[in-house]
This record gives C-alpha cells, sequence and structure tokens, in this order.
C-alpha cells in the first residue's frame, strides 16, 4: 500500500507542523522539576514517585494526543475539503484512513519514545550517588528494563485510543468524537465492574448489556501494569503477548470499521 | 508598527506585577487556617476516579499524609493536634497503590506514636500492616512491624514473639529475627531486649527508621539514666526525710555534681514531695515509654 505509508508520512509531518511535540517540553520540565521537588515532599521514595510521574505522564499525554489529533484526521480534511482533490488522486478511501492511523502511531511513537529517554534520563540522575544497600532496598532498580513492558503497554492502549478517535471521527462531528472517545476510554478503565455486574443488579437485561459492553468496548486496564512494573513485580511474556495480540486484533477491527463507513460516505 | 503594541504588554504586564505587590503590602491577607479536608475518603471510589493514574494518586495521598503528620507534630505544645485524616490517608495510599511498603511500614510508625507525637492509635497500626500482609503474604518486613507495635506500644511480648518468629520463617528475613524471637519472649519488657530490637531497626536503609530509632534509643538512655538518678535522690530522700528533693538541694548537699540532663540536654524533672524522677515534658523525648499521655486523637 504504497498509497497508505504516502499519507502517513505526509499525516506525521503535518503533526510535526502542527507543533505536537511541544508536549515534550512540558513532559521533560514536569520531570526535571518534580525530581527536584519530590526530595522535598516525601521520605526517600523519590525513585518510586519519579517512575510514577513518568509513566502516568507518558500515558496521559499521548492519550490527549491520541483523542485530539485522532479525531481531527479525517474531520479536518473533510473540513478544509482538502479531501476532494486527496480522493481525486489514485488514493482509496481504505488507503488514506489506514495511513492517517499509521502518520499518528508514527508521532505517537517518537512521543512516547523520547519520553522514555527523557525519564531514564532524570532515573539515571536521580540515583546516581545513592548507596548500593539503599538501591537494594528499592522494589526496583531505579533503571529497570521492565520499565519498557510499562511504556510498550501504554503505546498500545494509546494506539487503541487513537483507532476508537478514527472510527468516531469517521462519521460523526469532532467534538461528538472526542466525547465518545473520551467515554470509550473511561468506560475502558471499568471493565471488570462490568463484568461483575450480575452481582449488583438482578435485571437480566441490564446483566446481559452490561456483559455485552465487557466484550465489545476495549478492556483498556489491561494495558495497564505500571504498579507491578514499578514494584518490580513480575509481568510475563505471554500477559504482554497477549494484551499485545488483544489490542492489535481491536485496532483492526476499528479501522476496518472506519474504512467500511468512509468509503461509504457521501462528500457532495 | 508591531513593536508598539509588544511594548504595551510589557508595560501592562510590569503594573499588574507593580501593583499585585503593592495590594499585598496595602491589604495583607490574613493567614488561612482552614481545617484539612479530605474530599473522597472511600478508596474503592478514589480507586476508580483515578483510572489507570493510581500510582501517581496514591503518591499524592503518600505526600499528602506526611504533610499532614509532620503539620500536625509541628504544632506548639499548646495547641490540639488532630490526626484524624492520617490513618484514611494512608488506607486511600495503600488501596491505590497496594505494593506501597513504605506507605505501610511508616504509616504504622506514624499511627502507633503515642499523643501529642502521633495519634496514639496502635490498633489502626495493626490494621495497615495487616492490609500489607493481605496483599504480600511473604512480606517479613510488615511481619517485623507488627512485632514491634505489640511489642513497643501494646506491651504485648507474646503477641510480638509470635511476630518475630512468623518474620524468621519467610524467605529473605534476616539471620537476627530468629534469636530476637526468643530474646523477647524471654526477656519481653526488659531494656536489653528493647535495645536489641532498636539497634536493629538502626540499621534500616530508610533515614526516617534510622531517625526513630535514634529516638528510641535515647529514650532507653534516659530510663538508664534515670535508675542512676532515682538511687541517689531515694538515698538523699531517705537521709533527710523532712526535707524538700530539688536538685539544688541535691547539689548543694554532694549528691549530684550538678542538675542532671536527659540525652535530649532538656533538664530531669524530680517531684519534691516524693523525689520521683521522670523526663520533663518539655523534652524531645517525651512522653517516654509506659508513660500515659493524654487522650489519643
Amino acid at each position: 500500500m504504497p498509497a497508505a505509508r504516502s499519507v502517513a508520512v505526509a499525516a506525521f509531518r503535518e503533526s510535526v507542523r502542527d507543533k505536537v511535540f511541544y508536549n515534550l517540553l512540558l513532559f521533560a520540565v514536569l520531570l526535571i522539576g518534580a525530581s527536584l521537588l519530590i526530595g522535598q515532599l516525601t521520605a526517600g521514595q523519590d525513585v518510586k514517585i519519579i517512575k510514577d510521574l513518568g509513566l502516568s505522564a507518558t500515558s496521559l499525554f499521548g492519550l490527549f494526543i491520541a483523542i485530539f489529533v485522532g479525531i481531527s484526521l479525517v474531520s479536518k480534511e473533510v473540513d478544509k475539503r482538502s479531501v476532494y482533490p486527496l480522493l481525486a488522486k489514485p488514493v482509496r478511501r481504505t488507503d488514506l484512513i489506514v495511513g492517517k492511523y499509521l502518520g499518528l502511531l508514527i508521532t505517537l511513537a517518537v512521543n512516547v519514545a523520547v519520553m522514555a529517554v527523557a525519564l531514564y534520563g532524570v532515573l539515571f540522575f536521580l540515583s546516581r550517588g545513592v548507596p548500593a544497600n539503599v538501591q537494594q532496598a528499592w522494589d526496583a532498580p531505579a533503571l529497570d528494563p521492565a520499565l519498557l513492558t510499562a511504556i510498550l503497554l501504554i503505546y498500545v492502549e494509546l494506539a487503541v485510543v487513537t483507532a476508537v478517535a478514527m472510527f468516531f471521527s469517521s462519521f460523526s462531528s469532532p467534538m461528538l468524537s472526542a466525547i465518545f472517545t473520551l467515554g470509550v476510554y473511561v468506560i475502558g478503565q471499568f471493565t471488570a465492574d462490568l463484568n461483575g455486574f450480575d452481582q449488583i443488579v438482578h435485571a437480566r437485561g441490564a446483566i446481559a448489556l452490561a456483559k455485552a459492553c465487557y466484550y465489545v468496548l476495549p478492556d483498556l486496564s489491561r494495558f495497564d501494569v505500571k504498579i507491578a512494573v514499578v514494584h518490580g513485580q513480575a509481568v510475563s511474556a505471554a500477559y504482554v503477548g497477549t494484551s499485545i495480540a488483544y489490542g492489535a486484533i481491536y485496532i483492526a477491527a476499528l479501522v476496518l470499521a472506519a474504512s467500511a463507513i468512509f468509503s461509504r460516505r457521501d462528500f457532495k | 508598527m508591531t513593536r508598539v503594541p509588544a511594548v504595551l504588554a510589557v508595560l501592562c504586564l510590569a503594573g499588574a506585577l507593580t501593583l499585585h505587590a503593592a495590594q499585598d503590602r496595602w491589604f495583607p491577607r490574613a493567614p488561612e487556617n482552614y481545617p484539612a479536608i479530605l474530599y473522597v475518603r472511600s478508596p474503592d471510589t478514589m480507586r476508580r476516579l483515578a483510572l489507570e493514574y493510581d500510582g501517581i494518586t496514591a503518591d499524592l495521598y503518600w505526600i499528602r499524609a506526611l504533610q499532614a503528620f509532620g503539620r500536625e507534630r509541628l504544632q506548639p505544645p499548646a495547641a490540639a493536634r488532630r490526626y484524624e485524616l492520617l490513618y484514611p490517608l494512608l488506607d486511600l495510599t495503600t488501596t491505590l497503590d497496594p505494593y506501597f511498603s513504605i506507605a505501610y511500614r511508616f504509616g504504622a510508625i506514624f499511627l502507633g506514636e503515642p499523643y501529642p507525637g502521633g495519634p496514639g492509635r496502635p490498633d489502626l497500626a495493626i490494621a495497615l500492616l495487616e492490609k500489607g500482609l493481605k496483599q504480600q503474604p511473604h512480606r517479613w518486613q510488615y511481619m517485623q512491624d507488627l512485632g514491634f507495635v505489640y511489642y513497643w506500644h501494646l506491651q504485648n511480648y507474646k503477641s510480638a514473639a509470635a511476630w518475630f518468629q512468623r518474620a524468621s520463617q519467610q524467605p529473605g528475613a534476616p539471620n537476627w529475627m530468629r534469636p530476637l524471637a526468643a530474646v523477647t519472649l524471654t526477656e519481653g519488657g526488659q531494656r536489653r531486649s528493647a535495645r536489641a530490637l532498636w539497634r536493629q531497626i538502626a540499621q534500616s536503609d530508610q533515614a526516617w527508621l534510622r531517625d526513630t530509632a535514634a529516638h528510641r534509643l535515647a529514650q532507653l538512655d534516659a530510663l538508664d539514666a534515670i535508675d542512676q538518678i532515682q538511687a541517689r535522690v531515694d538515698a538523699f530522700h531517705r537521709a533527710r526525710p523532712a526535707e524538700r528533693v530539688t536538685w539544688p538541694a541535691l547539689i548543694a548537699g554532694g549528691w549530684l555534681r550538678g542538675t542532671p540532663v536527659d540525652p535530649a540536654g532538656t533538664p530531669f524533672t524530680v517531684d519534691p514531695a516524693t523525689g520521683h524522677v521522670a523526663v520533663s515534658r518539655d523534652s524531645a523525648l517525651w512522653p517516654m515509654p509506659g508513660d500515659k499521655p493524654e487522650a489519643p486523637r
């Protein structure tokens, strides 16, 4: 799909032009500022808190990009009417959707990678000079490679949220798409509660609806291993592998659905 | 032409800053002394509200617990210290991050501390550590801390020894844990075993634990000093039963060389009628183990 590749590269360049990466500056200031202040506020938990802060900020900043850039991927082309000359070229509508999605994935990958490097950098400086006996008492080493597992799953989660945003924006207005995506993101954190709904209510209809939501909506809580990783708890390769596979299949379903809807859309 | 609006903007900003500073001088703000509020007390509700950011939310509650404890502890002695938010904050912290070991361990120390140095709630300290053990049943450090709460705050040496024994059986437990259990059982309540306990804690990797251990060891030294001084005071009292027992009287009679001070540098007190020697309430070491301070909060 060379057309999709061209669209992806263009979408990535567009995000660079739109100064999406300015958030990296804010991330760096937040992390460095926190590393200077944290020692004054906590009782020797600097490394743990910086890990929590770094992973949470990576997830939160990525979430904002995924939602707000994700919903504008398609709608901006339609609103600015640049979709007409684009579709007049030998570019299929599916290529446009897939390309736009891949472009934002590249943006998110660069974003998450730079944040990961910054997090490791701050952790390196924070742990420098700390006596070995103190470091041994930490749940996990400061430069723990397992942090990358948490970062990888954050990225997969962001990829799913981006796919959700693009799916909604393929048929809805940007405002509604943002609300729907945010709603799916929040519900995606509570899927375990949906699964246990039968313990709260007895109405069969409500239980069936909750079960349907449990299986249909993305289970985003599966991608959250931040606390486990920060405390040095083992996250098995099988868990990571199945979570990534689940995310990939869900993304494929959403991108295909968005392509199908966008292909039928009438731009007259 | 674009320079004019920029210069005007800078001037306006400078004017606003100057006026702001002047307002602070003309109308100084009254010090805000609102009671601390915890809007969400239910840990489960907060866990849901935190979405996937439960780790960082736990850190924020932990910092808040530290600040709340420190702020009350630093209140002037006459002020009523209120620690009622300490346990809810620690409960929220440990529900949001169930593996936050420092929150369990320091939290238990804070909660067990007798009033006014802390809320004087060893029962809540035990509840917090048992909550940690439910999450990590083989964490010997929590068992050691439980034994410690039973030993120091509740003087329940049998339970303390049982917890030390259980801790010694866990993987990774230090080899001094088993003898500690035995010493606690045989010498419970004696200073030798208490000193052994605190000396182990003093080797902790956590500065706060080391400081606490140093404080407790100083209290034990004060108790040793009181024993020696009390012997001289009693001898004085027997020799001169009609005379009031005061430090100047003891010094003048050659029973003491000078006013005795505790390891924190504060003079000991002596009851003129009974001759009972004690650590002063003004001392950093007060309340001493076994003292019955005011009602816990």
